[in-house]
C-alpha cells in the first residue's frame, strides 16, 4: 500500500507544479518555444527548478542501499546516443511545437475535459502503443529500458 | 521581471520534488511518458503504481481546476483543422517519447539532473524541432 501512497503523492506533486509553472497552458509553451518571434523565456526556469531540486537531493537519496519501497534503484543499461534516441527525440520536438502540450501537462490537463484533451490524449496513446509494438517488433525492447521506466531483471 | 519567473521556478522546485520521492520511495524515475506508456505493454506486478501516478496526475489537476483554473489557459473552441492538428501533435508525442526513451520530464529534468548525456542530447534535439515546429507554423505559414 505505501509504495501506492507514495506514488500517487508524487503524482499529485508533479501536476501542482507543472499547474503553478505555467507549463498547463499551452499558450505558454509555444511562446517559450517561439524563440525567433516574441519569445517568452518564462518557463526556462521550470527546468531550472526542477533540476536545481532534483540534482540536489539525488547524492542525498543515493545515500541510501536502496529505495524505501523498492529492492534496488535505476540503472541504465544504454549510454550511447543512438538514431532512436535521436529520431523520438526530434518527433516528439515536433508534435510539442503543432500542439504546446508534453505528456504530463497533457495528462494533468486532462482533468478540465476539454475537447483538446480529448483528442491529444487518445492520439498520444495510440502513437506510444505504435512505438511500442515497432520496437518490440525490431527485437530492440529488451534495452528500451535506458530511463529505467521498465523493471530491470 | 523576478516576479515572472517566481511561479515557474516554484512549480518547477514541487516537480524537483516530485522526481524526488518517487526516486526515494518507488526506486523509479518520474518520466511521465515512460511511466504512463508501459502500462500499455504491461508487466505483472508493475501496473498499479503506474496507474497510482496517473491517478495523481489527474487529482493534482482535478485541484487546479477548483483552486486556480486560469492554468489551463483561455477555453477555445475546437474546429475540425484543430482537432486534426491535435491528433497529429498526439501521434508525434506518444510515439517520439517512446521512440527516443522520454520526454520533457524524463530526459530534460530528470536524466539531465543526474547529468545523462543522451539526455542532454534528447532534450537539446526537442527543443530545437519543436521550437523550428514553432517557428514555420507561426513565421512562414
Amino acid at each position: 500500500m505505501r509504495p501506492l501512497i507514495s506514488a500517487f503523492l508524487s503524482g499529485l506533486l508533479f501536476a501542482l507544479g507543472l499547474g503553478l509553472s505555467g507549463m498547463t497552458d499551452p499558450a505558454n509553451v509555444l511562446g517559450f518555444l517561439d524563440i525567433a518571434g516574441d519569445w517568452d523565456f518564462r518557463l526556462a526556469f521550470v527546468m531550472v527548478g526542477a533540476i536545481a531540486v532534483h540534482a540536489a537531493l539525488r547524492p542525498l537519496i543515493h545515500r541510501r542501499e536502496r529505495p524505501l519501497y523498492a529492492p534496488k534503484f535505476p540503472t541504465f543499461s544504454v549510454t550511447a546516443v543512438d538514431s532512436k534516441l535521436l529520431v523520438g527525440s526530434a518527433l516528439f520536438g515536433v508534435g510539442w511545437g503543432l500542439g504546446g502540450y508534453c505528456p504530463g501537462p497533457a495528462l494533468t490537463s486532462l482533468a478540465t475535459g476539454a475537447s483538446q484533451l480529448l483528442v491529444f490524449v487518445p492520439a498520444m496513446f495510440a502513437g506510444m502503443y505504435v512505438a511500442q509494438v515497432v520496437q518490440a517488433r525490431s527485437g530492440a525492447s529488451a534495452r528500451s529500458a535506458s530511463l529505467g521506466v521498465t523493471p530491470h531483471p | 521581471m523576478t516576479n515572472s519567473i517566481l511561479l515557474p521556478l516554484l512549480g518547477g522546485a514541487l516537480i524537483g520534488l516530485s522526481a524526488s520521492l518517487l526516486l526515494w520511495a518507488n526506486g523509479r524515475v518520474a518520466g511521465i511518458s515512460g511511466i504512463v506508456g508501459s502500462v500499455l505493454a504491461p508487466i505483472r506486478g508493475d501496473v498499479a503504481w503506474r496507474l497510482v501516478f496517473f491517478g495523481g496526475l489527474l487529482t493534482g489537476g482535478l485541484l487546479l481546476v477548483w483552486l486556480r483554473p486560469g492554468a489551463f489557459g483561455a477555453p477555445a473552441s475546437l474546429g475540425s483543422s484543430g482537432i486534426a492538428l491535435l491528433a497529429a501533435a498526439g501521434l508525434l508525442v506518444g510515439f517520439g517519447s517512446r521512440l527516443g526513451n522520454g520526454c520533457t520530464s524524463g530526459h530534460g529534468i530528470c536524466g539531465i539532473s543526474r547529468g545523462s548525456v543522451r539526455s542532454i542530447v534528447a532534450t537539446l534535439t526537442f527543443m530545437a524541432t519543436g521550437a523550428l515546429t514553432v517557428f514555420l507554423a507561426r513565421h512562414v505559414f
